[in-house]
């Protein structure tokens, strides 16, 4: 699925429309502890986090990822959003929680 | 050796931490390395520029690019680790609530660099600072 697929879900927004929403979600994972992601989420996946500060841009531009979800409705910081549209990373948030996020990946049959 | 970049990074520096390791990215997309030597690279690179910014007073990141490997150093000027073996169990970290918030201090930063590199070498004075080798095969 891509990105604009899940967008049609209007359980999702994305925070920077400019960047292209056109990239396809490969796989999933969730994880908080930047380390971990660093070490084990694929390239081409769709990232839930509930971290909102501008270095998970870093982490999704070196794994190559095709968005950053945040979950549960957190705000995200104007720095990051910045560093997501000159990165190309979309970042979409949503008031489900991660857990419910991962549902509706699973059903896309991601 | 035909090729070297040097970036500096200073401690505390958290909001543009990460722009050595994305430059050294570009850099070895350009040069044509395969994207499974760079993903490695991108890992261990960033969590030794991390570290940096987290744990030291400031160092720099060397990258050397050769033939047949890649050379990435991490160096510092302190403080230094006091026992190499702990510091490099995974889940081991001294870093404070403010990083840990971020995401950072998992203590699995020097773990996942060993894990990608193909050579390791970690060497550290208390007082005089942490010197980091790493090479992959390209
Ligand atoms: N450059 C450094 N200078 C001083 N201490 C360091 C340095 N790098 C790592 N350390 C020490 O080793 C510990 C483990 O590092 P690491 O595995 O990267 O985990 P983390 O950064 O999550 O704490 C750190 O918490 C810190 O005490
Ligand atoms: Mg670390």
């Amino acid at each position: 699925m891509k990105v604009s697929g899940l967008l049609e879900n209007k359980e999702f927004k994305c925070l920077n429309p400019q960047v292209g929403i056109e990239g396809v979600i490969k796989s999933g994972y969730v994880g908080d502890l930047l380390s971990w992601v660093m070490a084990n989420a694929g390239n081409g996946c769709a990232w839930v986090t509930i971290q909102t500060h501008v270095n998970i841009i870093a982490v999704a531009t070196l794994l190559e990822m095709t968005c950053v979800i945040i979950p549960e409705g957190a705000e995200v910081e104007e720095s990051t959003l910045e560093r997501a549209i000159i990165e190309d990373i979309p970042i979409l948030t949503t008031g489900l929680n991660a857990y419910e996020v991962c549902k509706i990946l699973g059903n896309a049959g991601i | 050796m035909s090729y070297e970049l040097v970036f500096d990074v200073e401690r505390g520096d958290f909001d543009t931490a990460g722009e050595a390791s994305r430059k050294i990215k570009r850099t070895l997309q350009q040069l044509g390395i395969s994207n499974k030597v760079i993903r490695k690279v991108s890992i261990a690179g960033y969590e030794g520029e991390m570290n940096l910014a987290i744990h030291s007073a400031g160092g720099k990141i060397i990258l050397e690019v050769g033939e047949e490997e890649l050379v990435l150093t991490i160096e510092d000027t302190g403080p230094g680790i006091a026992n190499i073996d702990l510091a490099m169990t995974a889940g081991w970290s001294t870093a404070g609530d403010e990083v840990r918030q971020m995401g950072f201090g998992a203590g699995m930063g020097l773990p996942n660099m060993k894990n990608n590199a193909d050579n390791f070498q970690i060497s550290s004075k208390i007082g005089e600072g942490t010197k980091i080798v790493m090479k992959f095969l390209v």
